[in-house]
């Protein structure tokens, strides 16, 4: 898959899974930090992306902890994804 | 405005089938939680308090057939029976019932008991039925402040003279329901709980009843305890973390000295909410550092139960009750090493003190607090 | 003390009602989702977490909207929610997931007592709260229990709520009692306006 398509399907995925409703795909830049000020993701928003990870990707986090890592960015995300993905 | 006394209770758990049983385990530090096998943790299971089925319903057997009720169901009515007893004439003796999930297994087991004793208003008529409890039953389901809420609704109906007496009886399950969530959640610890301790790692489960009688009348010619000071605020922070100063509770330990007419300094004991996650037990540490509290005396009872949800301010208040009767400070069990932002006086080792108030609180998701006063009164008064 | 029933609404039926005026109805078609989306639409919430909420969190804030439009609500307004069925539907989500993989965004709303807690926090209440489970509406209680914040705890106003889900029907009724408006709150006008438009 290419890489651009991974970062909208990511987009799509993360707006549906924590009902995003008043977002577009096009309103996350692949940059943006997600949490902090970005998109204003909370505790509960991490934990359900380690979810999105194993559902969508088949990654399970060995720690939740590495969470803090992985969920900087869009680019952040499809880098790991692209890197570890089972599915 | 009335007082109001604690009279009668009964605690059912893995410690013992009766409120002197689970005080001599804890005062033996003793714990209900023991290693259980669970393919939702990595290290093949986890630490939780579970009441033998066999024991349960043996027990039960003695005043009802256990085929006809669910597991919390005995534990509720168990809890209510010694207490039911002495009383001849229920008649407008409200019963409030504290539970956050009552039978929720049912709605997975393939189970002999219909969908609807899944609705808390169906146990609810159960537990009331059982022993023919003239008043509409009250279910509190706020969480895991549940339990001393419960209490405090009690106390404030006799208090304002709407009643003479009510009793309480909470309970909750451990349940493959309640499991996932928290483990979803990342919130269960794999070892026993550790409150307050730098290694902390989140919850033990457990599960319990417990019931108890509140009265506008004290019992004659012995120590009574009253609860004098009761208060709940919301943090109106986030829904399943607490607020990072300790808004809520803190406001609501100022509440509760308020009603009581006493201040901070007259606290004697604090029994804690202490639930071992990273969060709660810091954000306790902050809110009673602004009410003025860290040197009280304070533990959790956490270690030897586990969570036990809608009961746990329940049976963490009788424990508080008889710890201010028998002038004894039981030991916060599993305690190891502190690193909190704020300091606090964590009783390490059981110890003999004179007391006369203690500060309960519990907290809970949706960010509720509740703070509660005890106080221990002179003979006869 | 003489406390009122300063305001009321309803949510039944595709409908909301503000007092005894119906101020938005959805086609009767509509199920819940679309009508909670189209109230929230109509009545400009504009809060994007509404969306992370359960059914049971989003008539509550619909229905506190409406309440608290156009006047300041004290922060120490009491909550006093009710309900029979606790949150039955959104148990149920958790339990379906529990056979594949858990939600903890579904799980955390597996508590009535959450709907409380969303309110306090969309609108800064830091105040009592209590959430009892009856068989049915219980006017009763609802007025003891508010009347004994107001009169002994010095509780400045108070909402008295029930707030129903249940099989994907709703019924949401909430009251503002204060000391103000003309309407006394008492057992006989709160069962009246809360079977008002129940029938």
């Amino acid at each position: 898959m290419k890489m651009s398509d991974l970062r909208t399907e990511l987009k799509r995925s993360i707006i549906e899974q924590l009902n995003l409703e008043e977002l577009e795909v096009d309103d996350i830049a692949n940059d943006e930090p997600l949490f902090g000020d970005g998109l204003g993701l909370d505790s509960i928003d991490a934990l359900e992306l380690i979810v999105l990870l194993e559902k969508d990707y088949g990654i399970k986090l060995e720690e939740p902890e590495q969470g803090k890592k992985i969920f900087v960015s869009i680019d952040k995300m499809a880098e790991y994804i692209e890197a570890h993905r089972t599915k | 405005m009335k007082k109001v006394y604690l009279l009668d209770d009964t605690i059912i758990s893995p410690l013992g089938f009766s409120t002197l049983e689970n005080i001599s385990s804890v005062k033996n530090q003793i714990s209900g939680l023991k290693f259980q096998k669970n393919k939702r943790f990595k290290s093949g299971g986890f630490y939780v308090g579970i009441i033998e089925e066999e024991r349960l319903k043996e027990a039960f057997s003695e005043i009802g057939d256990p085929d006809k009720f669910t597991k919390l169901e005995q534990m509720m009515l168990l809890a209510l029976h010694p207490i039911v007893s002495n009383i001849p004439n229920l008649n407008n003796i409200p019963l409030i019932i504290s539970t956050t999930k009552g039978n929720i297994d049912l709605l997975q087991n393939n189970s002999a008991f219909p969908e609807s004793r899944v609705y808390l208003s169906e146990l609810a008529k159960v537990i009331s039925n059982f022993y023919g409890f003239k008043n509409e039953p009250i279910v509190v389901s706020n969480a895991c402040i549940s339990g001393g809420l419960a209490m405090a609704v009690a106390k404030r109906f006799i208090a304002s003279g709407k009643f003479e007496n009510a009793i309480v009886v909470g309970g909750d399950l451990v349940s493959d329901f309640v499991i996932s969530g928290f483990q979803s959640l990342q919130a269960i610890s794999e070892n026993a709980c550790k409150p307050f301790s730098k290694d902390r790692s989140g919850i033990s489960l457990g599960e319990g009843a417990a019931a108890l009688l509140l009265s506008s009348q004290p019992k004659w010619n012995v120590k009574n305890i009253t609860l004098t000071g009761v208060a709940t605020t919301n943090d109106a922070n986030h829904i399943a973390g607490p607020s990072r100063t300790g808004e809520g509770l803190y406001k609501s330990i100022q509440k509760a000295l308020g009603e009581a007419e006493i201040s901070a300094e007259m606290i004697d004991y604090i029994s804690a909410h202490g639930t071992a996650t990273r969060y709660n037990d810091e954000m306790e540490a902050i809110a009673f550092n602004r009410a003025g509290l860290q040197e009280v005396p304070l533990n959790s009872i956490k270690g030897y139960y586990g969570h036990t949800l809608g009961a746990s301010a329940l049976i963490e208040s009788i424990i508080t009750k008889h710890s201010l009767l028998n002038n004894e400070l039981y030991k916060t069990l599993n305690f190891e090493g502190y690193d909190l932002s704020k300091p606090l006086n964590i009783i390490e080792e059981n110890e003999e003190r004179n007391l006369k108030y203690a500060l309960k609180t519990a907290s809970g998701f949706g960010g509720c607090n509740l703070a509660m006063i005890f106080k221990k009164e002179e003979n006869g008064s | 003390m003489d406390l009122k029933i300063t305001d009321s609404v309803h949510i039944k039926n595709q409908k909301i009602f503000h007092g005894k005026e119906m101020i938005f109805s959805a086609k009767p078609s509509a199920d819940i989702i679309q009508f909670l989306k189209q109230a929230y639409k109509y009545l400009n919430v504009s809060y994007p977490k509404f969306h992370k909420m359960d059914g049971l969190s989003k008539l509550g804030i619909l229905g506190t909207e409406v309440l608290f439009q156009n006047r300041t609500i004290h922060p120490e307004t009491a909550l006093i929610f009710s309900n029979s069925s606790s949150s039955l539907e959104t148990d149920k989500l958790h339990i379906e997931a529990m056979g594949d993989i858990v939600s903890p965004a579904v799980f955390v709303y597996t508590l009535p007592n959450i709907i409380v807690g969303e309110i306090s926090i969309k609108n800064g209440l830091l105040s009592e709260n209590v959430f009892f489970v009856t068989d049915k509406f219980n006017a009763g209680l609802l007025l003891d229990y508010s009347e004994i914040l107001m009169e002994d705890s010095d509780v400045p106003a108070v909402v008295c709520a029930w707030i129903e889900w249940k099989n994907a029907d709703y019924d949401v009724f909430l009251c503002l009692i204060s000391r103000k408006g003309n309407l006394a709150f008492n057992k006989e006008n709160l069962e009246e306006l809360y079977h008002f438009e129940n029938e």
